[in-house]
């Protein structure tokens, strides 16, 4: 297959840390960034181009670009919660395509864990200012609140289990246990999870993904560039962005955006769900997961539940193996957004750099899908489609 | 279980009618007089058709539970929920004065206001 592209993934780093009391966000942002760049084989000097989200300090990108002193032609600071770092390399390629930048770095960093910041169980602290805060914030909306009220409904409306989500954290399980620096690296089976606490119903403890420090950074550049390191080249040929909300009262909380962005990047892509080798699916709670598979087409709506029951998404036993790393549930959520990491290890996939024990067999194309934000309520979802050529 | 009790949201200009038709025990909905359908959460323009043209009206304060999840990890648990009003759009609230155990999506509740911790009252809807 050649497949013309933009833009290519030259550089993909996870900064190792989990926990990170004696670090700062701004010092973990700069660490990921270095740790991305040696990876591309790339210096500081080569970035003219600079994306990061709502975790980076400071307004947008300027007190990151002043702290890691970059001299820059371009910078996007799009903030779609934990997806927007998906999104972030779909920007990054247009603009590459436009001639605003040759070298994109990426950002993410932060330390939840370290800061006690359980956001999960905590109201979240919206602007009082945007417009939705009035009509729900008095009610106690959280972000485990909300994901529970999206599988209720998908239970109602499909007949979806709490033994088949649970198939989902079994399958990160597996993965997570080659994984020597994920959180929860012992393997777990349906039992567990629907015997493990009940935290907002359906969704049980073990539904939900973990609160760790750390971070991670991606370089993005333009053709010519990529030929000329030593990586292997992985390009992006697809890519989606969309929004989805409460359609002004027709709340339909059983589809996420990823409907919409997916339909796009496979457009884009000339491919289709049935050619994808391996998915990096975000995993905020494994209701996440069922509801994106379901919306990219991986099965049909409402089937999600027999699709990942039985092991389906495990590595060398099912059909779509996902989150080799141990995604979201089981390995690393840093900054309590899981966008980046979805990337990175879609990149390792394609490069053949997972965990032997958990690499794809001639993995050739990769999706990566993020949500940020709250499926309950409104919510960005990112699709990435990339390709080794 | 019983409501939050949290305190009411700050108002604004375009929506401190409802709170104030709140304070009178009033539930009210804005709805588009050039579209014809009413929407949620309250806004000025409206979110259909982008007429200008809305203004409120008189609610029946009926509807059915459309999800629903029963907080655990809280002081006091709570019934978090998204409730179709009869006159078509869906709004989030919490169920009171009910046995969660005993909720289904589709059971028919009723709104109810009750005084917030600060501010006026909230709607919050219990069993029919």
């Amino acid at each position: 297959m050649t497949r013309k592209a933009s833009a290519y993934i030259a550089g993909a780093f996870e900064h190792p840390t989990r926990k990170a009391p004696d670090k700062s966000v701004a010092q973990l942002h700069a660490e990921v960034a270095i740790g991305a760049l040696e990876d591309a084989g790339l210096t500081k000097h080569d970035v003219d181009g600079y994306f990061c989200a709502g975790d980076a300090p400071g307004t947008g990108p300027l007190s990151m670009v002043d702290y890691m002193n970059l001299r820059l032609r371009h910078v996007d600071s799009t903030n779609i919660g934990g997806s927007s770092y998906l999104l972030h390399v779909a920007h990054a390629a247009e603009a590459i395509a436009a001639g605003k930048c040759d070298v994109a770095l990426i950002t993410l960093a932060g330390r939840p864990r370290s800061q006690g910041a359980e956001r999960g169980i905590a109201p979240r602290r919206d602007n009082p200012v945007q417009p939705d805060f009035e009509w729900e914030h008095a009610f106690g909306l959280t972000t485990l609140n909300t994901y529970g009220m999206c599988a209720m409904r998908h239970m109602y409306e499909f007949g979806t289990t709490s033994e088949q989500l649970a198939w989902i954290k079994v399958a990160a399980s597996h993965h997570a246990q080659h994984n020597p620096n994920a959180m929860l690296r012992n393997v777990v089976t349906v039992e567990d999870v629907i015997n493990s606490p009940m935290v907002a119903d359906p969704l049980h403890r073990l539904d939900s993904c973990v609160v760790s420090d750390g971070g991670g950074a991606l370089i993005v550049v333009k053709p010519e560039i990529a030929r000329s390191l030593k990586r292997p080249l992985i390009k992006i040929i697809g890519t989606g962005e969309a929004v989805r909300g409460q359609l002004g009262g027709a709340v339909d909380i059983t589809t996420s955006a990823a409907v919409w962005s997916g339909a796009t990047a496979f457009a884009e892509a000339g491919v289709t769900a049935a050619d994808i080798k391996y998915a990096s699916i975000y995993d905020s709670f494994t209701i996440t997961v069922l509801m994106q598979i379901e919306d990219l087409g991986f099965c049909e709506k409402g089937r999600g539940g027999e699709f990942v029951s039985g092991g389906n998404l495990i590595a060398g036993v099912g059909r779509l193996p996902f989150n080799t790393d141990g995604g979201g549930l089981c390995n690393n959520h840093p900054a309590n957004r899981g966008g980046m990491t979805k990337a990175i290890e879609a990149v390792r996939q394609l490069r053949g750099e997972a965990h032997p024990a958990v690499q794809v067999k001639n993995c050739a194309l990769a999706l990566a899908n993020g949500i940020g934000g709250q499926l309950g309520t409104r919510h960005g979802s990112a699709t990435l489609i990339l390709e080794r050529e | 279980m019983s409501e939050t009790k949290n305190p009411a949201p700050p108002t604004n200009p375009e929506t401190e009618m409802f709170w104030k038709a709140a304070s009178e025990g009033r539930f009210i909905l804005r709805k588009c007089t050039a579209c014809g359908k009413p929407h949620w959460y309250p806004r000025a323009i409206c979110p259909f058709c982008f007429s200008d043209k809305t203004e409120w009206q008189d609610a029946s304060g009926r509807g059915t539970i459309y999800s629903y999840s029963v907080t655990r990890r809280a002081a006091e648990p709570y019934v978090i929920a998204y409730v179709t009003l009869e006159e078509g759009p869906t709004m989030m609230t919490n169920i009171v004065d009910c046995d969660s155990k005993k909720l289904a999506i589709g059971q028919k509740v009723r709104l109810v206001f009750k005084p917030a911790a600060a501010g006026p009252p909230l709607p919050y809807f219990r069993p029919a």
